[in-house]
């Protein structure tokens, strides 16, 4: 049987998968090169992300979980991955879905309908909050006012914070959102080449804002995009891949390119970066923004005001450049702080996790 | 003012926010083409921000630079002996050239001094010959640089320096013919690109040291200028050194028998080529083939960054001269009766105080970085690498060791014998400790048998 195998693999260049030597190899696995096959894949796939989840205590029975949904690839393969390891391996934990309405037209509106599929799909509850309820501002209508420039600050603050707001309303224990090991990979180097030391120190955490409201957790810490690109595809989920109308490419930028060319060298080098973030020891004599609240809603904010607060008021009135620039109060009109902000934009910090979707 | 404390090395950065309103102030077409800081010559024209500087002041700007990091840091003392590794390029051309003047200067001071209580530092240097390496560079092209060098160095004024030319090969401590083959075979081993650029860095700080040791030095300087380490901090970063990596970026680092000084840290290589090219300092261009593989990657990705903003560079050494350093980040205070008095007092007082730093007890024998917990433990995990008897770091494991225990031992057999010499060191510290420790849990041989 073996022998005729073998036989097989050499006529056909088909090669046995290197995990069970049973099947096909069927795809090469990004992370490792194996030559694995699918079944084999599915298994690896998500049995990492069980014991990253394990290793790291993410879950506790009982427990409430959001999942942040765009009805992007990243956070429908999370949705689909978790609501089969609770299944699996009891964890005994209540998923919901949640996703934040940005109300942008040819976008947002269709990919909550790829989000309300799942929610049918994986039989996991959905809950969506609106910039509209929240802030009384759709980003249409914050884009129609400020213009495309600087539309992705906005965007991205907000989010942050309509997703703890929902959290709350669902009132669950924990938010788990798609952020997956290339992203991590990148805010790294970013905060290196920014010298943001702050983020730098947590942006490698799996667990982070335990000291807020509501902690949010990565799942996805050491998977790779280009697994979770794989798995959808194999298991041809149902996902939303186009990109948002105000910021198309935004994502895309000098950082993200030298990872997926580092990848293409040393596939290992985006787990080598996520090391060396954990590894990182800061000098604690470095100083450290404070964290307080904010004076208005109460939110967690560094400042006075947090960021949404000072944003929004520049909204309603009349102000928009307010809060946009490096110093977070009045206005600021220094083009050359103006680049620097447009530049970090959306990649400033793993939070801001530029709008839904980010296939290649 | 504020560019010239050592803590600010965004000196163009600096200079910009200064400069900028005075300059925008006198509209006046005149004023605009002269030197920002004296505000009488003409500057120099260049690519850089620095050719608002004039000649004068673009020089004294960086030779600053170089005195600062060399005083605050006490780098240098009367009583020392220092050897300047010189490869022919631009930085390590300007260190030569500014250690040379700091010399002059002293044996000024020393000449007309009445006591003569402070003697006048001594100054060597090295090139190390890579052609047992770089096999495609023509070796009549190595004799003629060797010949150049020779030339440059007599040139120079006195003190009279004395030059050391020493093959990479000599790493083995052979007669030169059967190291070249040795070498050969010890690169070859190493299957990844990136391994072999590595390893020859590791073979080459080797015989920094065996020079340094062997003629009586107690500095190594390097020329590392400011572009170098920002592409070492990505580079380390990818290669998973996090935890290593503060160690090779401090203008100190004394992890080694003879201590190595980064007197440059501050200075970006714009900058020296632009003061080589103003003085006619004539460097040397291997035709070495640029750099592959990872290492490669990043400088051309750092070079981007860096046009695309000038101060990145510094930006990236800032935040990484943010992480704690090491113990060994600093020279070690003299206690030694035979150094004079004067030389004592004079490091007492620029010797930085004590801050907080990392003590690390195990090095990788390969790289000789500092092992975080997690590598010690996953080494007494792995038992491919008992052969070598000490921990090595991940980075090297992966891109430098073989993969099979087979291998292994050639691999081994073919190392130079200090690495060796090293790696039973650093075991007999640390694999006994973590004997120690999981003691209670061996069994032994003969109670194994009955």
């Amino acid at each position: 049987m073996e022998e005729s195998n073998t036989k097989l693999t050499k006529k056909g260049g088909g090669r046995l998968c290197c995990i069970c030597n049973q099947r096909r190899a069927a795809l090469k696995r990004p992370k490792t090169l194996e030559q694995i096959c699918r079944e084999c894949f599915y298994e690896v796939f998500e049995e990492e992300i069980h014991q990253v989840i394990v290793d790291n205590q993410l879950f506790k029975p009982g427990e409430r979980i959001a999942i942040g949904a765009s009805g992007g690839k990243d956070s429908t393969v999370l949705a689909c991955v978790l609501a089969e390891l609770n299944r699996r391996h009891n964890y005994g934990l209540d998923l919901f879905l949640l996703s934040v309405d940005e109300g942008i037209t040819g976008y947002r509106d269709d990919s909550l309908e790829t989000v309300k599929r799942n929610e049918v799909q994986y039989g996991l509850p959905l809950k969506i909050v609106s910039y509209k309820d929240l802030y009384g501002w759709t980003m249409d209508e914050i884009v129609k006012m400020i213009g495309l420039k600087n539309n992705c600050t906005f965007c991205g603050v907000f989010r942050r914070q309509a997703l703890d707001r929902g959290a709350s309303l669902l009132k669950v224990d924990k938010v788990a959102t798609g952020h997956n090991a290339d992203d991590i990979a990148e805010t790294v180097l970013l905060n290196i080449l920014r010298g943001d030391i702050a983020r730098l120190s947590r942006c490698t955490s799996i667990v982070t804002g335990e000291d807020g409201p509501i902690p949010r957790c990565k799942p996805f810490k050491y998977t790779y995009e280009k697994e979770i690109v794989m798995y959808a595809y194999f298991k041809r989920l149902d996902y939303f891949s186009t990109e948002c109308i105000y910021s198309p490419n935004a994502y895309r930028g000098f950082a993200r390119e030298f990872i997926k060319d580092l990848e293409r060298i040393r596939p290992r080098a985006i787990l080598d970066i996520i090391k060396s973030g954990e590894d990182f020891r800061i000098s604690t004599s470095t100083k450290m923004p404070e964290q307080g609240t904010c004076e208005r809603c109460g939110y967690i904010s560094s400042q006075k005001w947090c960021k949404a607060c000072v944003l929004l008021e520049g909204l309603n009135r009349g102000l928009p450049k307010m809060g946009i620039g490096r110093s977070s109060r009045g206005l600021n009109n220094d083009p050359k702080k103006d680049k620097y902000m447009k530049q970090g934009n959306g990649t400033k910090s793993i939070e801001n996790k530029q709008c839904g979707s980010l296939d290649f | 003012m504020a560019c010239n404390s050592s803590t600010c090395q965004s000196n163009s950065g600096c200079y910009n926010r200064e400069e900028e309103p005075i300059s925008s102030k006198s509209s006046d077409s005149n004023q605009q083409s002269l030197c920002v800081k004296c505000k009488v010559n003409e500057p120099v024209s260049g690519t850089s921000d620095d050719g608002r500087f004039c000649r004068e002041c673009f020089r004294s700007n960086l030779y600053g630079k170089f005195k600062l990091a060399v005083t605050s840091n006490a780098m240098i003392t009367p009583s020392d002996n220092l050897l300047v590794a010189f490869s022919g390029g631009s930085s390590s051309r300007v260190v030569l050239q500014f250690v040379h003047e700091m010399q002059q200067r002293a044996q000024k001071n020393f000449d007309a001094s009445k006591d003569r209580s402070l003697p006048v530092f001594g100054v060597g240097v090295t090139f190390i010959d890579e052609s047992a390496y770089h096999q495609s560079v023509p070796s009549c092209e190595i004799d003629k640089a060797i010949e150049e060098i020779r030339s440059m160095i007599s040139n120079l004024a006195p003190p009279a320096k004395q030059l050391h030319v020493v093959p990479i090969e000599s790493v083995f401590s052979l007669d030169s013919l059967d190291g070249r083959e040795r070498l050969k075979t010890l690169v070859d081993s190493v299957s990844d690109a990136t391994g072999k650029e590595d390893l020859l860095l590791y073979l080459r700080m080797l015989v920094l040291q065996k020079v340094a040791s062997e003629n009586g030095y107690n500095r190594l300087v390097l020329g590392l200028c400011t572009s170098r380490i920002a592409c070492h901090v990505i580079t380390a970063t990818v290669k998973g050194q996090g935890y290593s990596l503060p160690a090779d970026i401090q203008y100190v680092d004394a992890r080694w028998e003879i201590p190595v000084v980064l007197p440059l840290r501050d200075c970006l290589t714009l900058e020296l080529k632009m003061l080589c090219h103003l003085d006619g300092l004539k460097t040397l261009e291997f035709s070495n083939g640029a750099c592959s593989g990872i290492n490669g990657l990043v400088s051309s990705f750092v070079k981007l960054l860096q046009e695309e903003n000038p101060s990145r560079e510094c930006t990236i050494v800032r935040t990484a001269g943010k992480l704690t350093p090491f113990h060994f980040n600093r020279i070690p205070e003299l206690n030694d009766s035979n150094v004079p008095l004067a030389t004592r007092r004079r490091q007492k007082r620029f010797n930085l105080k004590p801050s907080e730093s990392i003590s690390s007890e195990s090095f990788c024998p390969l790289c000789f970085s500092p092992l975080s917990k997690s590598d010690l433990l996953s080494f007494s995990s792995c038992q491919n690498y008992d052969i070598l008897d000490a921990a090595s770091c991940s980075s090297c494991r992966f891109q430098i060791f073989p993969k099979d225990p087979s291998s292994m031992e050639h691999f081994l057999s073919i190392l130079p014998q200090p690495l060796l010499a090293r790696a039973k060191n650093c075991s007999n510290g640390n694999h006994s400790s973590l004997r120690k420790q999981i003691q209670d849990c061996l069994l032994s041989d003969s109670e194994d048998e009955t």
